[in-house]
């Protein structure tokens, strides 16, 4: 009736994923509790849940990245704690079958939950504005690829209370992911999330890139947008390229273990080895997809504070666009140890080395906009001077593992993961907390601490160092990754160094969480009234914060790049028009339960999937179906805000907005 | 002169003005930009499944490969019918243009029926092969076959559904713009599909004579 | 779906490739997309079967014959044409081409030499040890 689901699944002997349920749980319980009380759930379900503004939804795509940043840090804490104690004779306090679970876990959160939704979310909110237009090409098709990304969340987080997750590492390698070696719901249940949540990633690559090829301002050709904009489309475009390969193999995966297929089995012909193939296809693009937005972040962060323009557009430009064909032309830098030959191996080594030289052209572009500009240190500079030394440093290790002879003797050593963790938290966390402390006026109406901001970043730089430094040392004295525990004492006052980092890291986040709930008590001092805090050079800043449903009363008229910055700079932002202007009634598409109900029945199906209830399955699939085709006849699904609401709000901004 | 009075004066001479400063796009425009980025990474997802079979094709496992086991005639039949199917599609859609409701009826009902064809060919096909061992847990190069040509087939058949629904559609809201853009964009589909099964039955079917 | 434009619509702007200026004309367009494809593709199955083409070169023409049935595909049924309003489709499209060949040809390379550089199968050892 059930499937493979028994009582059994229920991790009661296991104390520490059982404490960690249950407190879940409770906080679970608590803030539907609190809410509920309050009596916000009507304006939840109205104004956020079944909203399809971008905005929101940007917000939401950020708020489930801090939320899913926790879990994935709490991971980290384990394993630190865990290596600084396991040396010698030590066992430590988590057994393999555990600890395999965890570093799963940290990984595939991390990615998948943490970093793509948080550059999404920022992509989400920043485009349209930037764009000077109204909205995504695809608002419904947005509010349906968040809620797939909160089904996929789910979905994993599950797997902490029922059943257990995969021990495979994140990217399930056969022919240990295979159902003869990991015959439990692990795998299953990180294959069914990520295939869920990959079909909404997708139509979020289809989307903006939709949005910035074809919905742009009049006057926004593509040399006149952002850097941002530009960042942000070939993310996308590598979105749209790369995770069908993800769906693909993934797939093939899944008919090995319920079908008996033999894709990567070791029997019947499969080749484990082309599984690492089509995965890193996959892979090192994603990367790239992560990154290349946080480097738009800096570049408008940077010009911004320095009150230049961005040195060098058209490089700028041509590297991005050099980036993102050549992050497919790298992939097999992640398995030279799998046995090609020397010439391949070389091939791949000197495309690797190759593809840092349009990254270093960013940075020396990056660093002449800093020279000779007034550099105002807001916190947002500072996470982008400090990704500048950090990701400099994480992309030279990554140069290092490029020569294949090197990178025999350090794949898969705490070489590996000290170089990727420096790149990724110094290339894309920190730009995206340069990202939400730059743009969080604008998305409420009220700045962030300062103070708080500022010592946050520091933690986190100086626990960065702590945390990953002494990583490097130990690969290079031969310490492999993901140990459970190890025999040779001499790396063990290195692990504590490491632990200790850690914690500094994790006072760097609980400052990040002060800082807002600070502000947010503070917020009537820190009020945004102007709508451009930071004295902004993009068209977002020239509207209200938080901008109206609409963003743009009118469509900007956009004449060069930095659009705003050229209306300040010729008086023409703030005069008052001669005739006040003709508005007209605007459309705009209407909320829709559609995203969260077809993200609910994916949950339903994926849950009964991976426990081989297939009844449920069957149910959660017709679930899918009606829904669809319910909304297909759904046909009126614009409203229109009258011109009358429209001046009204444009007259209170002018004459409360001040200069 | 202020932001609000250069809002409103925009160029209003289209010509000289570069086709990427003129502002967004129609909704037409995006529609069928979008779904064409949609078919490229359906293509890219199909090209996976093609390198996995590429790679698989000669591990047979000891059981029977693909000059063993396909048959040249029931493919070129399989293939006609869609390709005759694309081509009545194509006639749908212009009778769309014309919004010429019979036409449409008429035209979108062949290719309903040449593509359940095609369908059913295949079902048949690969109950036969199930029916001689042949079945896709006998080997990689069996599994590869399957998944390959079944999603090909799986596709086909979600793209019957859509059309099944889409004349219901018509039927019941008739041609309002947001049902038209459906339409173009199942027609877009559906030629893709048969780009598709050209890569399939080249790449499979006369592939397998080495 | 919102209308986004607000000033007076540009009209070159707003038609997507592909959209009809004729009418019946187009038949003409598919009926000769038919033609060709049914030609190649009998083409294809002939060349399949065939002893009068050099065996060897077999491959290259059932690919060249496959090629040329998908362009006909893109050209005749999907009317992509070539003006301003079309650059960015077919910047998309060689995307997704160098994508594919990419994934298809990288990996069958990628696999033929880690193949090679496994461990010969038992075989293949007797065969050495003779």
């Amino acid at each position: 009736m059930l499937g493979k689901l028994t009582w059994d699944a229920i991790p009661f002997n296991q104390p520490i994923p059982m404490a960690a349920s249950l407190m879940v749980v409770v906080v679970i319980l608590a803030v539907l509790g609190y809410t509920f009380a309050k009596g916000w759930w009507p304006y939840l379900w109205r104004e956020w849940i079944t909203s399809v503004d971008h905005k929101r939804l940007g917000i939401m795509y950020a708020v489930l990245a801090l939320v899913m940043l926790l879990r994935g840090f709490t991971d980290a804490i384990m394993m630190r704690s865990q290596q600084a104690v396991a040396a010698g004779g030590h066992q430590g306090y988590l057994p393999p079958e555990h600890y395999d679970q965890i570093f799963s876990a940290h990984g595939t959160i991390m990615i998948f939950f943490v970093a793509m939704p948080f550059v999404i979310g920022l992509m989400n909110f920043v485009l349209p504005l930037q764009l000077g237009v109204r909205d995504v090409a695809f608002p419904v098709l947005n509010s349906i690829s968040f809620w797939l990304t909160c089904s996929g969340a789910l979905l994993v987080n599950m797997s902490l209370m029922i059943g257990s997750f995969a021990r495979t590492g994140w990217l399930v390698y056969p022919p240990l992911s295979e159902l003869a070696f990991s015959p439990d719901v692990g795998v299953d249940y990180y294959l069914w999330s990520l295939q869920i949540s990959g079909v909404g990633t997708l139509m979020t690559g289809i989307n903006f890139v939709t949005t910035i090829l074809k919905l742009r301002a009049p006057g926004m050709g593509y040399m006149r947008m952002p850097v941002f904009c530009w960042t942000a489309l070939a993310s996308n475009l590598l979105i749209v390229a790369a995770f069908p390969v993800l769906t693909a193999t993934l797939a093939m995966l899944i008919l090995d273990r319920y079908l008996g297929f033999h894709f990567f089995t070791n029997d019947g012909g499969g080749s484990a080895m082309m599984f690492i193939n089509l995965i890193w296809i996959w892979g090192h693009p994603e990367v790239y997809i992560l990154v290349l937005p946080a480097f738009g972040v800096y570049s408008e962060v940077i010009a911004t504070f320095a009150r230049k323009p961005l040195f060098g557009y058209r490089s700028m430009v041509a590297a991005t666009l050099g980036i993102c064909l050549l992050s497919f032309m790298v992939w097999l830098h992640h398995f030279f140890t799998m046995g090609a030959g020397a010439d391949v191996n070389a091939f791949f080594g000197v495309m690797t080395m190759v593809i840092a030289v349009p990254t270093g052209v960013k940075v020396f572009n990056w660093l002449f906009t800093l020279y000779g500009g007034r550099v105002h240190f807001a916190s947002p500079v500072l996470w982008s001077l400090g990704f500048i030394c950090t990701f400099v440093i994480g992309g030279m290790t990554g140069v290092l593992l490029a020569i294949p002879p090197a990178d025999f003797v350090l794949h898969n050593s705490l070489f590996l993961v000290a170089h990727f963790h420096n790149v990724i938290i110094g290339g894309v966390l920190f730009g995206a907390f340069a990202g939400y402390m730059y743009w969080f006026p604008k998305a409420f109406g009220f700045q962030l601490n300062e103070r708080l901001g500022k010592a946050s970043f520091w933690c986190w730089l100086i626990g960065f160092y702590l945390a990953f430094f002494p990583l490097y040392a130990l690969g290079l004295m031969g310490a492999t990754r993901r140990m459970q525990h190890y025999d040779n004492v001499q790396w063990q006052p290195l692990m504590l160094v490491a632990m200790l980092g850690a914690l500094v890291i994790l006072t760097g986040i609980l400052l990040i969480i002060l800082q807002l709930l600070v502000s947010i008590r503070q917020r009537a001092k820190l009020v945004d009234r102007t709508g451009d805090p930071w004295q902004g050079r993009t068209l977002e800043w020239s509207t209200a914060s938080p901008p109206p449903a609409w963003n743009f009363a009118l469509l900007p008229q956009v004449q060069g790049t930095d659009a705003y910055w050229t209306m300040k700079q010729a008086g023409r932002a703030t005069a008052r028009p001669a005739t006040p202007p003709a508005y007209e009634p605007l459309e705009v598409p209407r909320n829709t339960p559609v995203g969260v109900i077809l993200a609910f029945f994916s949950v339903i199906a994926g849950f009964a999937l991976i426990w081989h209830i297939w009844w449920l399955a069957i149910i959660g699939l017709i679930g899918l179906a009606v829904t669809a085709l319910s909304h297909a006849w759904s046909v009126d699904r614009e409203m229109v805000i009258p011109a009358d609401e429209v001046a009204a709000f444009e007259r209170a901004r002018v004459s409360g907005g001040g200069s | 002169m202020s932001l609000a009075d250069s809002l409103t004066n925009p160029a209003d001479e289209p010509v000289g003005v570069p086709y990427s400063e003129r502002g967004p796009a129609s909704i037409e425009t995006v529609a069928s930009f979008g779904f064409w980025l949609f078919l490229l990474s359906d293509v890219v997802m199909f090209s996976a499944l093609f390198a996995a079979y590429a790679v698989l094709q000669d591990h047979v496992a000891g059981g029977p490969d693909g000059l063993k086991l396909f048959n040249r005639g029931y493919v070129l039949a399989e293939t006609m019918c869609l390709l005759v199917s694309s081509f009545t599609c194509g006639l749908m859609a212009l009778a769309i243009e014309r919004r010429a409701t019979a036409a449409f009826y008429l035209w979108g009902i062949v290719t309903f029926v040449l593509g359940a064809a095609f369908i059913g060919l295949e079902i048949s096909e690969f109950l036969r092969m199930i029916r001689e061992g042949a079945a896709p847990e006998r080997s990689a190069f069996l599994s590869a076959f399957f998944t390959l040509v079944g999603c090909h087939g799986l596709h086909v058949s979600l793209g019957l559904a859509w059309l099944a629904t889409m004349m219901a559609q018509v039927g019941t809201l008739g041609f309002r713009p947001q049902i038209v853009r459906r339409l173009l964009c199942f027609t877009l589909f559906w030629h893709a599909l048969d780009i598709v099964w050209i890569g399939v039955f080249t790449i499979v079917y006369l592939g397998a004579r080495w | 779906m919102t209308d986004l434009t607000e000033q007076p619509t540009h009209e070159p702007q707003g038609r997507p490739p592909g959209v009809e200026r004729g009418g019946h004309g187009s038949v003409l367009t598919y009926l000769t997309g038919l033609g060709f494809a049914i030609v190649l593709t009998l083409a294809s199955f002939w060349a399949a079967g065939t002893h009068l083409v050099w065996q060897p070169a077999v491959p290259v023409l059932l690919a060249a014959l496959a090629v040329g049935q998908m362009g006909v595909h893109v050209v005749f049924f999907f009317n992509i044409g070539s003006g301003p309003d079309s650059t960015n489709n077919f910047l998309a499209l060689a995307f997704g081409v160098f994508v594919v060949g990419l994934v298809v040809f990288g990996s069958l390379l990628i696999m033929a030499n880690l193949d090679a550089n496994m461990m010969p199968s038992m075989d293949q050892l007797m065969k050495m040890q003779r």
